[in-house]
């Protein structure tokens, strides 16, 4: 690579489309939490119309998602490689992937669609930051990002993530629907937050599906970390040298290795569980924010100065 | 490791023993040791005990951290120190919770190998006396008969392992999940087994090689070396390496990226053994070059001035190209030159500025990476270098303790500043100082871990026996014949999505091929 054109004035277009996603999921993630309410409603008649909005919120959350695609596609082309190899490119590559993950999983298990609010809430936090604090120009890769593993090592890190963070926004439904809490407590809101828990699904039904996010996210986080070693091997001569963003990889393996084996263990299940995939989930982000961001190590990405 | 007798300690039948003995106590604490609740608190703890290795610099990973924390932090410092917090992924600690981890995963393996063993021999067992109490279960109608050995058929088409006692079928499959199971955790010794070995075999040196420079592959030839436990010199090949050219290019194009490094090459020449054939190649930072049971890898990179000194009647007193580090993205450069065979002992420190441009304190800086206008200027020292006292020295610093200043900020004297060709005269007699040229430098490293290749074949199939594991559900099928049509039911063995669905679909068969 001894020449390539970088073009900040699409780059520019690019973050308009991420600007525009972001207006279109502020109203869906409006219209997703009016859904809820609405349908813990006593009314019948408005609990049923709550349908239509839903409907309407998940229409807006696919155009949204089409308009951040396009943002992060054209950041490709505008850097002339991967939208993935700073903090600001990997946030927008990131968010979208989870965005779409989560929508064709709807295709299998229609019932996620209840914690679209959570993950559209997610997403746009991850935006928000991604444009007021982690924005760049674009920049040509160092020489150590120039490799085909940017992309496997990094796409297979985020399918990951994508899995986790479905995974953890089940594992918060679980654990409101589970927490005694609410259950026994008196009040006009704690009897509304009990309505709109009944919407959810039964909670062993939770309980399994975030089981099943959380092992197709292990598997490509096992893949990650492997794919990093090869990599690491050639870029920086060692496979493994506890480098601080592959000790976080490596707490967030055995946090989630923990998880499982949680799922087979009498009086781990359930709750205990739950909050491990949380727990997995935090590490995730702390890796991702403060390691990149106040950690020192080879993997000073950011970008940011 | 999931253990499939977790309830045997729950119910704690050992407890009630009055006499343990050692045995007894041997037994209870192995048992306790391999249980799946230890396994998962010793997974919890591990993933604990790495976090303060993130926190504080690791004498491995960043060993100027660690002298630099020490030097801010003396008392600190000491404190962590004795609790090996620099050291973390070596520690006793750290060690003690992943060697019980390990030995609660193989007293769990090795008797689930055993188990799963025979257990591939079984047959399925025999179906339960109520239906209903199974996790899926379902009633269908239908009159034909010989129904039950179309269920057996079915089944076995569908790869489950078919046993027909009586009036009804037991039908088991996916034992390549428990398979996979044990591939994973068996995979992970593997691991751990490679990574031992293959880090006391390894060994790791450096080398900075200006162009021109020939490393030869011994001892002597290295900077600095950091070989595993049973390393041996013998190991090393012998082979050389010529740096031939260096090419490093940065962006003048793009505005936003004025100055981005885009591209590293270090053209080399190798030699295996004496009579081997001279092989020119390529070595990028992605890119490392292999030789026999060593890779030569491109880690940094600089500029090495030449320079020339000549004492007061013209006698050469120094002269060659000297690596100077980069102190910034602009590759400001820092070098230092003791000259011990002057009459007076001296040395220079000096920075080179590749594209040198003044900041509005008058203080020079360099603006952009490459070679466009290259200044070169030095501070000169006049004293004991100390290189006579046998006590090897950095060759990148020069102890000004003892010394004097002669030229520089401090004296009357100011430093000296050289464009490429120029010669200027040094304080005193000292003599005369010539930049005649500028060569570049690369920082190699040549590394071997006879490991890998055995790290990668584990971590690999540990993946896959995890996929297996994972994914492939295991399930046992009843059917049984009942008046007036059939009945189904399920058990899966771990997570199993689609058992209900299972049984429609079976159901739905079975029914089919009563129909052809």
């Amino acid at each position: 690579m001894t020449s390539v054109t970088l073009n900040e004035g699409l780059s520019q277009i690019s973050l308009a489309f991420v600007f525009i996603a972001m207006a279109i999921y502020t109203v869906s993630f409006l219209l997703f939490t009016g859904h809820l309410a609405r349908r813990a409603s006593k009314d019948v008649a408005v609990s049923k119309r709550a349908f239509n909005i839903e409907r309407i919120a998940m229409t807006l959350l696919i155009v949204g998602s089409v308009s951040h695609g396009i943002g992060v596609v054209l950041r490709g082309i505008a850097a002339s490689r991967v939208p993935w190899a700073n903090m600001y490119e990997f946030s927008i590559s990131g968010s979208f992937v989870i965005v779409a993950i989560f929508i064709l999983s709807l295709f299998f298990v229609t019932d996620i669609r209840i914690i679209a609010v959570l993950v559209n809430a997610f997403v746009l936090l991850v935006l928000g930051a991604a444009t007021t604090s982690f924005y760049v120009q674009v920049k040509t890769l160092m020489p150590a990002l120039q490799s085909y593993w940017l992309v496997i090592h990094v796409t297979v890190a985020v399918l990951a993530t994508s899995f986790f963070n479905i995974a953890a926004a089940l594992a918060v439904a679980y654990l409101f629907k589970t927490s005694g809490w609410f259950a026994s407590r008196k009040g006009k809101l704690a009897g509304l937050i009990r309505r709109i828990l009944d919407v959810f699904p039964k909670e062993n039904r939770i309980e399994k599906l975030s089981y099943r996010f959380n092992i197709i996210g292990f598997i490509l986080w096992t893949f990650t970390l492997i794919a990093g070693a090869i990599w690491a091997e050639r870029a920086w001569h060692r496979y493994w040298g506890w480098d601080t963003k592959e000790v976080w990889t490596f707490i967030i393996w055995t946090i989630y290795a923990g998880y499982l084996h949680a799922n087979a263990t009498r009086g781990w299940s359930g709750r205990r569980s739950a909050w491990l995939s949380l727990v997995g989930f935090a590490a995730v982000i702390f890796n991702f924010t403060i390691v990149n961001l106040f950690f020192k190590g080879l993997h000073v990405y950011s970008g940011l100065k | 490791m999931a253990s499939s007798q977790r309830s045997k300690y729950s119910r704690g039948e050992d407890v009630e023993l009055p006499e343990l003995g050692a045995r007894g106590w041997l037994r209870w604490f192995w048992r306790q040791l391999t249980s799946m609740r230890t396994a998962l608190l010793l997974l919890l703890l591990l993933a604990a005990a790495a976090i303060p290795g993130s926190i504080y610099p690791q004498r491995t990973a960043d060993p100027n951290g660690v002298a630099q924390f020490l030097d801010n932090n003396a008392q600190l410092g000491k404190f962590l120190d004795a609790l090996q917090l620099f050291d973390v992924y070596t520690s006793t600690w750290f060690s003690a919770i992943y060697i019980l981890l390990f030995f609660s995963l193989i007293g769990c393996v090795f008797p689930r190998t055993r188990v799963h063993f025979d257990a591939l021999r079984a047959a399925p067992p025999a179906a339960p006396k109520i239906f209903s109490r199974m996790p899926a279960h379902a009633t269908f109608k239908s009159r034909r008969a010989g129904l039950i050995d179309m269920a057996a058929t079915v089944l076995r088409k569908q790869r489950y392992r078919v046993v027909v006692t009586g009036n009804s079928v037991s039908a088991e499959r996916g034992y390549l999940r428990e398979t996979g199971n044990l591939i994973f955790h068996l995979s992970l010794i593997g691991v751990l087994i490679a990574v031992g070995v293959g880090g006391g075999l390894s060994y790791s040196g450096q080398r900075v090689l200006v162009e021109g420079e020939t490393f030869v592959d011994n001892l002597t030839g290295y900077d600095s070396i950091s070989p595993g436990a049973f390393f041996n010199e013998s190991q090393l090949v012998p082979f050389k390496v010529t740096l031939d050219r260096f090419a490093a290019s940065f962006d003048l194009k793009n505005r936003t990226n004025i100055g981005t490094p885009l591209d590293f090459k270090a053209t080399v020449t190798s030699q295996v053994g004496q009579d081997g054939k001279p092989a020119t190649s390529v070595i990028r930072v992605n890119e490392p070059l292999s030789l026999p049971h060593a890779n030569v890898y491109l880690t940094g990179n600089g500029y090495a001035p030449q320079i020339t000194i000549r004492d007061a009647q013209g006698n050469i007193t120094f002269s060659g190209a000297t690596a100077f580090l980069p102190q910034d993205a602009n590759y400001t450069s820092l070098g230092v030159i003791k000259v011990p065979d002057a009459k007076t002992q001296f040395g220079l420190i000096s920075f080179f500025y590749p594209t040198a441009a003044k900041l509005s304190t008058g203080a020079l800086t360099s603006q952009f990476p490459a070679p466009v206008n290259p200044l070169l200027t030095a501070n000169v020292y006049v004293g004991d270098l100390g290189l006579n006292s046998g006590v090897p020295q950095n060759v990148y610093s020069l102890d000004i303790k003892k010394m004097k200043q002669v030229a520089g900020p401090t004296s009357p004297i100011k430093g000296l500043r050289l464009a490429i060709g120029q010669t200027v005269k040094l304080p005193g007699t000292l003599g005369t100082m010539t930049f005649d040229g500028l060569k570049r430098f690369a920082s190699l490293d040549i590394s071997y871990n006879p490991g890998e290749g055995w790290i990668l074949f584990f971590a690999l199939s540990a993946l896959g026996g995890l996929i297996m594991s994972l994914l492939i559900p295991r399930r046992r099928v009843w059917v049984r014949k009942v008046d007036g049509g059939f009945e189904v039911a399920a058990l899966a063995r771990g997570d199993d999505p689609t058992l209900e669905k299972v049984i429609e679909e079976l159901a739905n068969e079975i029914r089919q091929a009563e129909n052809d």
